[in-house]
């Protein structure tokens, strides 16, 4: 027999300061079915559950009902309760009388109606819940991480040395990433490559950790705990087993066409090439759209001066497959592109760089050897503009809407390099707010200007023209004295937006993860679950979640790790027994399901069925893979004859809160 | 076309109660129709204008005055008649909005209340022949009190 127990959660003044709870217990307790029910000031807490557990004892409760916020937020809490005090735990109903009646009415006898509906509506489904027991999986004790920047390679690293195994996919010919390209860090001025390479090496180094460069994820099935992937392993052209590095291919290959990645289009690269002296690992990679060999078959070059005879022409892209418990996301940043900025001069004029370009002009790995140049004249600038917020904060559809975090930061590192260097230079800065918070981020900003002589003007360039002598000419708003002002530049410096990798996008799409408007993967919550993924065994690490200077990324990093780490220390896992379920006298074999399954789970079988009339008959029928199955439901809504349904959320159980709510 | 003074203290010379001040911005934007709470002051008008040098009131600080509530300020300022009318401080707004606009409907908001144009056709020739074109148009245009 059933009884259920109603319990009505006043969520401090949450819930009770807009909904009249004394009411809902008193018309929980006229429903039929119910035995109990009852109110407190906090359910979730201790006292709270007790009281749940006390009540399930002394009335012989089999079924509860909880009006409080949101289940997202305790569903899983009273669950937990429910399974401790001998109550199977899916047949416990959560009434989201905070969030979706208490937060949105200020009508205490409009909101009390409506709290009693919803508990109705509630009461109506657990009446026919059934118990459902999870089931176990396994778990893959190895991690894939995919993108090889500082965020891929801490991740990596953390998961290692807890003694699990790691592969990174790296799609560049090098893991290093962006921080590879900068020359100094804030706030503490210390040299990029002196504090990355040595992490590329302990990765490279580290028994537990594999790197595929040059790769790319091609393919993902699976769920938490044992995905398989597919990482295709492009040609690199080059045997890297025999390959010594020694580089001689990249400086005798005669084309030169080719913009070098690495040094932000400062400069031309071979066909064949190392992206930087440091790259891990440390062999060469034919770039094929641009290779003389490739394109018109003459050449060779490569090939005759290799002294090991590692040049392959005819390798092909290989396919390897693994399996893993748990995938982190770390693919990254890039720059807005600046094509709808010709108004500031992008494309114009040779001297209007990006700021990571101005990174490989005053790297001594650079196409400079650190010497700061105007790259139309190659003489030293005399008076340099850095331009703030170039696409972000911009709402007006051509850059991006958020504020991009770190080039504030970025913006007075560089003025403090140029004047460092070059006392004679002068360096301006135009910005709209200077954003430093950080430990000792505003301090740094403020010695740029106190201690550099930097000028900072608050306003922004307005119009960049490039005379035909090619000398620049801008007109700035100066906001503090409300004047318009114009300057002579030699070297215009604009802080591009950051903007998410476009690989992202295709990424999310292979593991299901939730990406947001911008192309950022979006976190399972913004406070209290911010490295992981909605989707189960999927985390986040660095840019690829949102924009985050190095000391941020790092700790996401370790964040992220900490959680697959977690995740891969577990034996077993519980899956979630809300998966759907075939009534196969029904389904009549359309694969309607089969075609809308996000997941892959559902697969059109021929077998033996016993029809409604009784009789067997030998036809195609949809079969649920429940250990794939997330209990989406889109298979229930696609099915056309009603067979599909899903656990814990079927047809009839939805029809019947529906009905309580139409009472 | 000579510049005139920057600045200078245009706000001592409007003295309007509050109820007026603030009955006179509701106008002034409902006729400017661009949402100046959304500007964040970034200079980009300013910047891009080509008669900023010759203005009291720069286009930033018009919409700072503005988005607080100064509408008078606006409309004691030389600016909105300073304005071509150019909209490259349109084009230009990251945050989408539209300076010029309020522009001309501060000039709107002036001629109303003189009931007639400020400008008739005997008027033209004894004008400034450096004058801009868009200048005059505006003199033209449609309104009622």
């Amino acid at each position: 027999m059933q009884k259920i127990g109603v319990f009505v959660c006043w969520c401090g003044s949450n819930i009770a300061a807009t909904v009249d709870v004394a009411r809902v217990v008193a018309a929980a307790k006229g429903i039929p079915g119910v035995a109990f029910a009852a109110d407190y000031k906090y359910m979730c807490s201790e006292q709270g559950q007790q009281l749940i557990a006390d009540s399930v004892r002394q009335y012989g409760l089999n079924r509860i009902v909880v009006c409080s916020c949101s289940p997202r937020m305790h569903e899983k809490t009273f669950r937990a309760c429910a399974e401790r005090c001998g109550v199977n735990p899916y047949q416990v109903e959560i009434a989201n009388i905070r969030e979706q009646c208490a937060w949105i009415l200020k009508d205490k006898e409009q909101a009390t109606r409506k709290a009693i509906a919803l508990m109705k509506a509630a009461v109506a489904k657990v009446q026919l819940d059934t118990p459902l027991q999870p089931g176990e999986s396994t778990v893959v004790k190895r991690a894939l991480v995919i993108g090889g920047g500082i965020a891929g390679i801490e991740t990596a690293l953390d998961i290692a040395d807890a003694g699990y195994k790691v592969d990174i996919v790296e799609k560049e010919p090098s893991i290093g990433g962006k921080m590879a390209q900068l020359d100094k860090t804030f706030p503490t001025l210390d040299c990029s490559a002196c504090i990355l390479t040595p992490k590329m090496v302990d990765a490279a180094q580290h028994p537990n950790i594999r790197i595929f460069t040059y790769s790319e994820v091609e393919e993902v099935r699976g769920f938490v705990g044992q995905f398989e992937v597919d990482i295709r392993k492009k040609a690199r052209s080059v045997k890297a087993d025999i390959c010594s590095g020694c580089g001689i291919c990249t400086t005798k290959c005669p084309s030169r066409k080719a913009d070098s990645e690495f040094d932000a289009g400062l400069r031309k690269r071979g066909a064949i090439y190392i992206p930087f002296a440091q790259a891990i690992p440390k062999v060469p990679v034919i770039d094929r759209a641009h290779c003389l060999k490739f394109q018109t078959g003459k050449c060779g070059v490569c090939s005759l001066v290799c002294p090991n005879k590692a040049i392959d022409y005819t390798q092909q892209d290989e396919i390897v497959t693994e399996q893993y418990g748990a995938i982190v996301l770390a693919t990254g940043f890039d720059l807005l592109d600046l094509k709808h900025f010709g108004d500031l001069g992008w494309g114009r004029s040779k001297d209007i760089i990006t700021s990571l370009q101005l990174e490989r002009l005053t790297n001594a790995g650079g196409p400079t050897e650190g010497h700061l140049v105007c790259p139309s004249t190659g003489r030293q600038p005399k008076k340099v503009v850095i331009v703030s917020c170039v696409g972000s904060r911009d709402t007006s559809g051509r850059g991006k809407t958020y504020c991009s975090k770190i080039c504030c930061m970025y913006n007075a590192k560089h003025a403090m390099y140029i004047r460092e260097k070059y006392p004679d230079t002068d360096v301006t800065v135009f910005y709209i707010d200077v954003r430093t918070p950080g430990k000792g981020f505003d301090e740094f900003q403020r010695r740029a200007v106190e201690e550099y002589g930097v000028h900072y003007i608050r306003g922004l360039v307005g119009k960049v023209d490039v005379h035909k002598d090619g000398t620049l000419h801008l007109t700035a708003s100066d906001l503090n004295s409300g004047r318009q002002l114009e300057m002579e530049p030699d070297l215009i410096v604009l802080a591009a937006a950051v903007t998410a990798s476009p690989d992202a996008r295709k990424i999310a799409g292979l593991v299901t993860a939730s990406i947001d408007n911008d192309g950022f993967y979006v976190e399972a919550h913004p406070k209290l679950r911010p490295v992981e993924s909605p989707t189960a065994g999927i985390f986040l690490s660095g840019m690829c979640q949102g924009p985050k200077d190095i000391p941020e990324t790092v700790s996401q990093a370790g964040a992220a790790a900490v959680k697959a780490i977690g995740l891969l220390s577990k034996d077993k896992l519980l899956t979630n027994p809300c998966t759907a379920r075939c009534n196969e006298a029904v389904c009549s074999g359309c694969q309607s399901c089969v075609k809308v399954c996000p997941y892959g789970a559902i697969e059109a079988v021929e077998k033996t069925v016993i029809t409604l009339e009784g009789k067997k008959e030998q036809r195609s029928v949809a079969v649920v893979n429940e250990a794939l199955c997330q209990g989406c439901g889109a298979c229930t809504v696609a099915c056309p004859s009603g067979a599909m349904d899903l656990k814990g959320f079927s047809n009839q159980e939805i029809m019947a809160e529906v009905d309580a709510l139409c009472w | 076309m000579t510049g005139k003074e920057p600045n200078k203290d245009l706000r001592s010379a409007v003295r309007l109660t509050p109820e007026k001040e603030a009955d006179l911005t509701a106008q002034l934007l409902e006729l400017a129709d661009t949402d100046v709470k959304r500007c964040i002051q970034c200079g980009r008008c300013t910047a891009n204008c080509p008669m900023a040098k010759h203005m009291d009131l720069v286009p930033s600080r018009m919409m700072w005055e503005l988005k607080n509530g100064r509408a008078s300020v606006v409309l004691a300022a030389g600016s909105p008649w300073d304005c071509l009318s150019c909209f490259a401080c349109e084009t230009r707004c990251p945050r989408g909005l539209n300076p010029a606009g309020v522009m001309e409907a501060a000039r709107l908001l002036s001629i109303r209340p003189a009931g007639a144009p400020v400008l008739t056709a005997e008027d033209v020739a004894k004008l400034d022949p450096g004058m801009p074109q868009q200048a005059i148009v505006a003199a033209y245009r449609k309104f009622s009190k």
